[in-house]
């Protein structure tokens, strides 16, 4: 069983079809990264994969349990306990400091734990910076500690939406190196990102056109380190 | 660390991170709790305060008794009966009618102290009588007779009307009593109390020859109209041969004159507090609407609705309790203030009042919350943390 299946979903505004009968298949501890141009529906099926929006129809398994059918207390609660969200404007909590920013996924989750956060903090290189405020880290580093709040709870799925958008070249690496060596660990990962030397660490791809699915990619020589691409 | 320590450093540190909106609202919540601490003080020391006021304009009972004359003894009975704070002063009156220039004056005879106490209103041009052989005039009478302060006057005795009831015809009589007082004092009172002359009790004995017995009796006493109904009562039931009527006149004014004001204060009090609430309501919306992102992250954290309520509710709730402490100190101060310049005496601060105002002010901060807290809790994490 698939632990992420989407079955004919569709998301409309009004006339538009952000997504048209899109179907898609993710198993436990793959790492796939959703591509396309602006407007092709990757972030409309971000929010509904991390259960943040609903579906116009379709129905969505997570783990098996079809979250399309759930009311907006139900999918807080698969929110909470199933999903890891990383963001691309970070969105830190400016008045805690990152150890704190952690926790706060852990106090909605169970119960606020700072030795585990600072381990998780660790885990991505900060515990040095573990109470800094958001202000008083660089973007990178915002970034990282976003990855130790997303896998704190131990979630089945962790959902980037373009995690390295806002970072230089040695930070997108950084943040790469974090997702690689989350995979190894066995954790899910879907990334949402519109580029494609973050789209070529994945094991598979999948692009997006017109809310439906273009055409997928599987990446051969997965590696899950970044190769970049000098332009002439 | 435990879930209600993340909890308390999650409520302070928001508040403290936008101090300076903070500070509006808690200023707003001080102020209206310091108008409603100051009022609730005012309401409560109001009928001290203008009670005292309300003695300046006379008494406001009267002893009648039930024979001919009110005995000393009556008196004191009388006086055991009214609690000693609540006594302002006890005026028992003898009048006489005597002849000052061979003509009938009325003259009125009492202890002149406690004289001034039911009848703190009188002007006194001069002195007032203190000793014997001296006697304060009314402005009419002082007129009449052209008496001023410090010349002197005989004043005569003469029994006529009880010579002539007795025996059926007029006769001259020669006055047998007459003592020379010199004036100390032009009465005016714009009443029927400047035709009258005022002498001390021996004084009156001495002219007359007659044992002093009173006429009247005044009371000035302090207290609602049901308490002084209460003290007459009392008077009547254990004071023999007494009947203590109150003067409606003044006691009910003072009643419409306190109902007024009180309802004065407790509508100032629910406009202040209006007011504390819609300013209150409005800072915590524009808070919430600078936080949209943040209470969307918190959702896509996983935090329930009830969740972001008992934070926003937390945060209120501090500020409501800070500003209801500031804010019933601050209203000590300022019912002190208008004690000290309308009614020129001092309050005493009520314990009691600190915990109803910082209460007061949680549930006014409460109510004012509900409108901010329903929009945080209808924020969507999917359009906020978009930048929609």
């Amino acid at each position: 069983m698939s632990l992420l299946e989407l079955k004919n979903v569709s998301k409309i505004y009004g006339s538009l079809h952000a997504l048209d009968h899109v179907s898609l298949k993710v198993e436990k501890g793959e790492w796939l990264a959703i591509m396309g141009p602006s407007g092709s529906g990757k972030s409309t099926m971000m929010n509904i994969i991390g259960a943040l929006d609903k579906a116009t129809e379709g129905e969505i398994l997570l783990d098996g349990v079809d979250i399309a059918k759930k009311n907006a207390k139900a999918l807080t609660d698969i929110r909470r306990d199933k999903i890891g969200l990383i963001f691309q404007q970070f969105h830190l909590v400016s008045y805690l400091t990152a150890v704190e920013n952690v926790m706060l996924a852990q106090y909605y989750h169970s119960v606020p734990d700072e030795k585990e956060a600072l381990e998780a903090l660790d885990r991505v290189g900060l515990a040095d910076r573990a109470h800094h405020y958001p202000s008083q880290l660089s973007g990178g580093e915002q970034q990282r500690v976003c990855v130790a709040r997303a896998l704190i709870n131990y979630p089945e799925i962790i959902l980037a939406d373009e995690p390295t958008g806002n970072l230089d070249e040695a930070n997108e690496e950084i943040v790469v190196e974090l997702f690689r060596k989350l995979h190894m660990d066995g954790t899910t990962l879907v990334v949402v990102t519109h580029n494609p030397e973050v789209a070529e660490v994945a094991q598979r791809t999948i692009v997006l056109r017109n809310g439906r699915v273009d055409h997928e990619t599987i990446n051969e020589n997965f590696t899950g380190k970044i190769k970049h691409i000098t332009l002439q | 660390m435990k879930k209600r320590k993340m909890y308390i450093r999650m409520i302070t540190a928001s508040l403290l991170r936008r101090r300076s909106r903070m500070i509006i609202a808690l200023l707003a919540i001080s102020i209206g709790a310091m108008i409603l601490s100051g009022l609730v003080t005012i309401y409560y020391d109001v009928p001290r305060q203008m009670g005292a006021q309300f003695r300046s304009y006379g008494a406001n009972m009267i002893l009648v008794s039930e024979g001919d004359a009110i005995t000393q003894q009556q008196v004191d009975e009388t006086r055991q009966q009214i609690p000693a704070d609540k006594l302002v002063g006890i005026a028992a009156y003898r009048y006489q009618t005597v002849r000052i220039n061979d003509r009938p004056v009325m003259a009125a005879a009492a202890d002149m102290e406690q004289v001034r106490k039911t009848s703190p209103f009188w002007l006194v041009d001069g002195e007032w009588p203190a000793n014997e052989g001296e006697i304060m005039v009314g402005k009419n009478l002082a007129e009449i007779y052209n008496l001023k302060v410090g010349k002197r006057t005989t004043c005569t005795f003469a029994p006529e009307s009880e010579t002539e009831a007795e025996n059926g015809e007029t006769e001259e009589v020669v006055p047998d009593n007459w003592i020379d007082f010199t004036v100390t004092g032009i009465l005016d009172t714009g009443g029927k109390e400047e035709d009258y002359a005022y002498m001390l009790l021996s004084d009156m004995e001495k002219l007359t020859g007659i044992p002093t017995e009173y006429d009247v009796c005044e009371l000035s006493v302090s207290g609602s109209s049901q308490e002084l109904s209460a003290i007459a009562d009392r008077i009547a039931d254990n004071v023999e041969g007494i009947q203590a009527r109150l003067v409606k006149r003044v006691t009910e004014s003072e009643d419409t004159v306190l109902s007024k004001l009180q309802s004065l204060v407790l509508l100032v009090t629910v406009v202040v507090l209006a007011l504390t609430m819609i300013c209150v309501a409005t800072t915590m919306t524009a808070v919430v609407a600078e936080r949209r992102k943040e209470i969307g992250l918190r959702k896509a954290l996983g935090a329930s609705n009830g969740s972001i309520i008992a934070e926003f509710m937390g945060e209120g709730v501090v500020l409501g309790a800070f500003g209801g402490l500031l804010g019933s100190l601050l209203g000590f101060l300022f019912a002190q203030a208008v004690s000290r310049n309308v009614f020129n005496s001092s309050i005493t601060l009520m314990p009691w009042l600190v915990p109803v105002t910082i209460l007061a002010s949680v549930l006014v901060t409460g109510i004012a919350c509900l409108i901010p807290i329903r929009s945080a809790t209808q924020v969507d994490p999917a359009l906020v943390l978009k930048g929609e």
